[in-house]
């Protein structure tokens, strides 16, 4: 979606980053602090022996993304991404300790794994075809899809199936973007569907009264409820698939099925359900999810 | 060529609702941007202040502002519409500033030895400005009121991103973000359609002109 606050949200995150690489070399002098005992457990020369060998990786991950990636002015940050990120770089041996998270925003996230500033990346981050022609995906580790959002005295709107018989109930999304598109299918009348530029006009809007309910992704929709969760609620079964993986850099793939390893026995131990219900799951009308099937590396 | 024949059903509905809100805004500009000017010529200080307030309020906001301001902040007093209506009477309480002025301008070039002429056969103020002054200001007019309205079937593709939608702007955004057609058709196609509508409103101004004309 191109709005103008993504664009703005992008120029600050490059300012941001900017600044934290100055003050961020120091790092580097606490390299004997490592944990070598675990480098034996990989073949040498491999991207896992060398972190572990290591003992510490940059991750990147979102810092504005509640629920999956959030970070206060101060400390690390939080959400489902950066649990699952730091489950794998657990199974290399790295305390939370050693990972120093970068901000990656949606359009930088190729380059920092290119430049290899970055080990990996887990940002809300969609598998698609084109990103794979630049990067490694890992996972899905997560299907985010698109859901509904209406304010929490609503009792109408269950989901997108009780649109056509409140036509009165508007439905608010930003112009030209794919759950814009994907919810007229549900509409009484195209007049049912009303388009700002961004999503926090759709919440102004709903607070009015003038739209009943929002509709996208509904990580973006966690992110509100978040923030409000005396006002708004999701409502409804998810009804687009967008597959979340975790980047790497392209070719790699023996880190590719290590990362896949590693959440399957992340599933399996409860630390997937965990790190869900810890996070983004707290957020009332969202579908605790299990391990989507993985998709086979290289 | 494709994104207009496969989607001409959008392009259509879009043309017709960017035309309605023109429509409604065009007719709605010109009767209150009249009443707004009578004020600011009348001999009634009260109404002379107020249109001026008007004046200074309107043409000096930002039209997206006063979008939004309406669109958001109206609610909040209790009044609820829809934001067609929203934005339709948006544009039409900006545009009527600017068609105050020009009239105003037209009334400023009838010599003040007209009204003066016509106050002296008995004539009031309402007879000296519908009989004698409006008439002769009519004609001064034209050009600068067809400015300002062709100004506003352009501004009408900002009401689209209030809230509105379906307009011919809203078609682009559509055609060319979620679906994916390249940009310059799909923007060449929006372009035609606006073009449509101001050409023909200057054509009609042209008219207007050479009907209004007075040989000296």
């Amino acid at each position: 979606m191109r709005t103008p606050r993504t664009a703005l949200a992008a120029a600050v995150a490059v300012a941001a980053l900017t600044l934290s690489a100055c003050g961020g070399g120091s790092d580097d002098a606490a390299e004997s602090g490592a944990t070598p005992t675990k480098a034996s457990e990989f073949e040498a020369g491999t991207t896992m022996a060398k972190l572990a060998d290591a003992g510490k990786i940059k991750i990147g991950t979102k810092f504005d993304q509640p629920g999956f990636g959030n970070k206060s002015l101060s400390g690390a940050p939080e959400g489902f991404d950066v649990k699952i990120a730091e489950y794998v770089a657990g199974k290399l041996g790295i305390e939370p300790d050693g990972i120093q998270w970068v901000e990656a925003p949606s359009p930088q996230r190729e380059d920092l794994l290119a430049d290899g500033s970055v080990s990996m990346v887990a940002a809300t981050y969609t598998i698609n075809d084109k990103r794979k022609e630049r990067v490694g995906f890992a996972g899905p580790y997560y299907v985010a899809g698109q859901q509904i959002m209406v304010n929490k005295d609503n009792d109408t709107i269950k989901g997108p199936e009780d649109l056509k018989a409140n036509p009165d109930q508007k439905i608010c999304s930003v112009t030209g973007s794919t759950p814009a598109e994907n919810i007229r299918q549900y509409l009484a009348a195209p007049d049912q569907l009303v388009e700002f530029d961004v999503y926090d006009d759709c919440v102004t809007a709903m607070g009015n009264g003038q739209v009943a309910a929002t509709t996208t992704d509904n990580v973006i929709l966690l992110g509100y409820v978040d923030k409000e969760p005396e006002k708004l609620k999701l409502v409804g079964k998810q009804f687009t698939e967008e597959p979340y993986g975790i980047g790497y850099a392209k070719g790699d793939v023996k880190f590719c099925e290590f990362i896949n390893e590693a959440l399957t026995e992340a599933s399996k131990d409860g630390s997937y359900e965990e790190a869900w219900t810890s996070t983004a799951g707290k957020v009332e009308g969202a579908e605790t999810p299990k391990l989507p099937t993985l998709d086979s590396c290289g | 060529m494709d994104v207009i024949t496969e989607n001409w059903d959008l392009w259509v509905s879009g043309f017709l609702r960017s035309l309605g809100i023109i429509g409604w805004a065009l007719v709605g500009s010109l009767v209150l941007g009249t009443i707004v000017a009578v004020c600011r010529v009348s001999p009634i200080p009260l109404l002379r202040v107020l249109g001026t307030f008007y004046v200074s309020v309107f043409r000096n906001t930002p039209l997206a502002v006063l979008l939004f301001f309406i669109a958001f902040g109206i609610p909040v007093l209790g009044i609820n519409a829809s934001f067609y209506v929203f934005g339709t009477v948006g544009l039409t309480i900006y545009t009527a500033a600017f068609v105050c002025e020009a009239l105003r301008g037209g009334i400023n070039t009838v010599s003040p030895g007209q009204a003066e002429a016509a106050r002296s056969i008995g004539l009031g103020f309402g007879q000296t400005l519908t009989l004698v002054v409006l008439p002769q200001a009519l004609r001064a007019v034209v050009p600068p009121v067809g400015n300002v309205q062709i100004a506003m079937m352009k501004n009408s593709a900002i009401v689209g991103a209030a809230g509105v939608g379906g307009d011919l702007f809203s078609a682009y955004n559509r055609l060319t973000s979620a679906q994916g057609y390249s940009f310059l058709p799909t923007v060449t196609g929006m372009a035609i359609g606006y073009l449509l509508i101001t050409l023909t409103a200057g054509a009609l101004l042209a008219l207007a002109e050479r009907r209004l004309a007075v040989a000296r």
